[in-house]
């Protein structure tokens, strides 16, 4: 590992915005955030970053390393630096820009606030049972950190700015983890996802699944999943014509699990 | 004095964490104005960084051998009986409904072959307590109860820091502070507030603790005349990751060591079978042979735990006892491995350790040991309140969660942080909405404010010309080798020195720049908490004399008994801190009958 490397920052707070150079100390272990506190201890504390718990578990430090969407915390400098000891660090590109590498993100909380949260019925039987092999999917999403780098990567997002069609692959994971809940009940989480979240503007090119730091399979397990349902609701003549007869659909919630004799676990 | 927004609440929440999310449900759910401040942005909090589990006597493993009535012996024996026992007894019975509401909001726990929540075996407990999802347990909580709130509509202020609680009288009215984004100034009113803040580790050099955990809401409430309690108690997580240097301080679940991880020294030694490390209270009640501890993973009715589960305080004294006695790891720790439970096993029940030693530290745990040292992890001390509605001392004033003391006494047992934030954030979040309802809104002279407004500015116009991180450095390195695990008068009497210097020429501190998103800024105001605290840590460790839980006097090794009758209390006096001592409140017998038994 160089002794010395090179930091290129963003700097300011819009778009007449400059890059600036910093030389950084290294140290074993060294992460891009190490490097940029570095920076703000001893050479300028104006230096704007987002952190919280630097081992990759908040997702507050987002940020692009050499023009790639990354947490900072989880970035060794040595896999980043090129011959020269460089590292170029820039803001999220699809957030409005507050300063330095921070990015105003609030859309996302917004968009958030527009899903329906998980509705189980009063009937449902309590203590509620499920199995380890039917909430391991939707698991799977709930290890999202929303650090929003799959926002930022979106073409949909980061290229055309739909941000008024399409809630983006992290609201895709969300409503997947609740429309895969073994006991959710929301009858319209399909007609949000067609509509106003704009499930169909996705078109699988899985740069989200990419950069995602909790490695959730975004496109293959969530995005594709809730395509097929909004596909078989909306879009299957023969489906259409047995709702057409038989009334909408009601979402259907599997039989519970037998109560066993004792409650003794593993 | 410069403009300020300002906004109006009923009930005002500093902090969103898992204590203010679920008291901004309990306030909302009870139809009243509630605002809630959070430091950094939604869902970032410390709690995010919990890892092991929420305990909470659901008994799901053991059937009814486990209950209230054990979790509530083992909290008591873990917190060396200087917890408030009436504390306990609340958090023991209802941390069974909280779990259980959780997953009514849509946690999704791990669950055992009947379907039910999961739950592992940890430090101090006697029974499998820990509802646990893998080793992200703090991430689902978090998430559940922030998509709960939103769900409720509460108004949120990001990127908010409250510096300062106003007052009417006696009684506290709203709170003034600042947004990070833009750097406004902001005056909540409010007719009741609720700190959780959460706990204060940046003062020292290696800590699991994020940048917001700087003692604001301790901080706040002692400047207000509220009164502190057990300010001494500082826990060292046994574990926490010590190579390379970048991820010193990071948590290592005590999961790991739940899941079977043992801990052996330089010479290969499982040093927690050293009897001189094991209690006397807790002599029998674990394995004695590394037979019985292995044959206990895959039996737990018929062996007993491995002493790798006894709670923080004695495995953080034991590893540090072994490095003192230089049978110390390559890079001066102890090795905890687990790769004996193979990597399928490692990988599903431990990912993110997987994934932190893999990307942080290139080490394969299911194949390697990691090398461990305890890091600051956790405060026990706190605002003091009382047991049923989290109220302070003062009135209008309550807090929750880990700026509140009393519940976990001298020492905290693992899993017990997570039920703690949603027993007493209901609580409070219950009793402020009542005080609410009743009180209107005070009257706030604006001295305050301007007074507040001085002391956040000084730092643009200050001729001192002091550089916060280097004060802030300094205090680190003093506190990490005066009041660390093993503290003595002359350690402490230097340390609190070197505080009391540091106080000062922060008085002289300068920063360049303007108040938008200005790290430098608000790291100047936030020291002011971090010293002011340090202070109160420092004296109160001096004024305790005796070794109990976190507190480990080398020069008074013993427990006292007149000691364990008294908690410390700090409070405001003619602008000094003043520690005095309070009975620590008698177990009824009902209560006390369980301890014995």
């Amino acid at each position: 590992m160089k002794e010395k490397i090179r930091l290129r920052l963003f700097r300011g707070v819009d778009a007449n915005g400059y890059e600036k150079d910093y030389e950084v100390e290294t140290f074993p272990g060294m992460v891009v955030l190490d490097a940029v506190h570095q920076i703000q201890a001893k050479q300028d504390s104006t230096v704007a970053c987002r952190w919280n718990c630097k081992a990759a578990k908040c997702g507050s430090c987002s940020a692009e390393i050499n023009g790639k969407p990354r947490l900072m915390c989880k970035s060794r400098v040595e896999d980043y630096y090129d011959d020269n000891g460089l590292i170029t660090v820039h803001p999220l590109k699809t957030f409005p820009l507050i300063k330095d590498l921070v990015t105003d993100v609030s859309w996302n909380y917004k968009k958030a606030e527009q899903i329906p949260p998980l509705t189980i019925s009063a009937d449902a039987p309590r203590p509620f049972r499920m199995q380890q092999m039917d909430v391991e999917r939707i698991q799977e999403f709930r290890k999202c950190i929303e650090c929003f780098l799959c926002q930022d990567v979106c073409h949909v997002l980061r290229d055309h700015n739909r941000k008024d069609g399409f809630f983006g692959p992290r609201h895709m994971v969300r409503i997947a983890a609740l429309e895969m809940h073994p006991l959710d009940e929301e009858p319209n989480r399909r007609a949000q996802l067609r509509k106003e979240a704009g499930v169909g503007f996705c078109n699988i090119t899985k740069c989200c699944t990419e950069v995602c730091p909790e490695h959730i399979h975004i496109t293959d397990n969530a995005i594709i999943p809730l395509k097929e349902r909004v596909a078989d609701d909306y879009f299957d003549p023969v489906r259409g014509l047995i709702r057409l007869i038989a009334g909408p659909k009601k979402k259907s919630r599997p039989a519970p699990i037998p109560k066993p004799e004792t409650n003794v676990g593993v | 004095m410069e403009s300020y927004q300002a906004y109006e609440h009923d009930v005002l929440i500093i902090g969103a964490g898992g204590a203010g999310l679920r008291a901004a449900i309990s306030v909302m759910e009870a139809g009243l104005s509630c605002g809630v401040v959070s430091k950094s942005l939604l869902g970032k909090a410390h709690t995010v960084m919990a890892e092991g589990g929420a305990a909470a006597a659901l008994g799901n493993m053991e059937g009814e051998a486990d209950n209230w009535q054990v979790h509530f012996k083992d909290t008591m024996l873990g917190g060396q009986f200087l917890n408030n026992p009436r504390t306990v007894e609340i958090f023991a019975k209802e941390a069974i409904e909280r779990v259980l509401e959780l997953e009514e909001y849509g946690a999704v726990f791990d669950r055992t072959p009947a379907g039910l929540i999961a739950q592992r075996p940890f430090g101090g407990h006697t029974y499998r307590r820990l509802n646990h999802v893998g080793d992200r347990t703090g991430l689902e909580l978090i998430r559940t109860l922030q998509d709960k709130a939103v769900s409720l509509r509460p108004t949120f202020y990001m990127e908010t820091t409250v510096t300062r609680l106003l007052k009417d009288g006696e009684r506290i009215v709203g709170a003034f502070g600042y947004n990070r984004q833009n750097g406004e100034f902001i005056l909540f009113k409010a007719k009741a507030v609720i700190v959780a803040t959460g706990g204060w580790g940046r003062m020292y050099k290696f800590t699991s603790n994020s940048w917001e955990s700087t003692g604001d809401g301790a901080s706040m409430a002692f400047e207000a005349g509220a009164e502190l309690m057990d300010m001494e108690m500082v826990q060292f997580h046994p574990t926490g990751m010590l190579w390379p240097p970048g991820v010193r301080g990071i948590l290592v679940t005590e999961g790991v060591r739940g899941e079977g991880g043992i801990l052996r020294n330089s010479k290969g030694e499982r040093f927690m079978f050293n009897p001189d490390y094991m209690p006397p209270h807790y002599k029998g009640n674990f394995a004695e042979s590394e037979g019985e501890a292995h044959a206990w993973l895959f039996d737990k009715e018929k062996n007993r735990r491995p002493p790798e589960l006894l709670p923080r305080d004695v495995v953080s004294r034991a590893i540090y006892k072994e490095v003192l006695a230089a049978r110390q790891s390559e890079h001066g720790g102890v090795y905890l491995d687990v790769s004996h439970r193979g990597a399928d096993y490692i990988k599903s029940k431990l990912p993110s350790m997987y994934e932190q030693f893999h990307a942080l530290g290139d080490i394969d745990i299911t194949k390697q040991p990691m090398e461990v040292y305890p890091t600051i992890h956790y405060t026990m001390g706190g605002i003091r309140t009382e047991p049923e509605t989290a109220e302070s001392s003062l009135p209008g004033l309550y807090a929750a969660g880990e700026s509140a003391a009393g519940l976990h006494g001298a020492n905290r047992l693992g899993g017990n942080s997570l039920t703690d934030i949603m027993v007493f954030g209901k609580r409070a979040g219950d009793a402020a909405a009542a005080y609410a309802r009743t009180a209107s809104h005070g009257t706030m002279d604006e001295s305050q404010i301007a007074d507040e407004q001085s002391v956040l500015l000084d730092p643009f116009t200050n001729s001192g010309g002091e550089n916060p991180y280097t004060i802030s450095q300094e205090l680190q390195e003093a506190m990490q080798k005066g009041a660390f695990i093993a503290k003595t008068e002359e350690g402490l009497k230097e340390c609190l020195a070197i505080i009391m210097s540091l106080q000062e020429r922060a008085k002289q501190m300068r920063v360049p720049g303007d108040r938008c998103y200005n790290p430098g800024w608000q790291t100047a105001r936030d020291l002011r908490f971090t010293l002011k605290v340090s202070e109160v840590i420092v004296r109160s460790a001096l004024e305790r004399k005796e070794s109990r839980g976190a507190q480990w006097r080398l020069d008074y090794p013993e427990k006292s008994e007149e000691w364990g009758k008294k908690n410390l209390i700090t409070v405001k006096s003619g602008g000094e801190v003043k520690i005095t001592t309070r009975p620590v409140p008698q177990m009824p017998a009902e209560l006390k009958a369980l301890v014995d038994s």
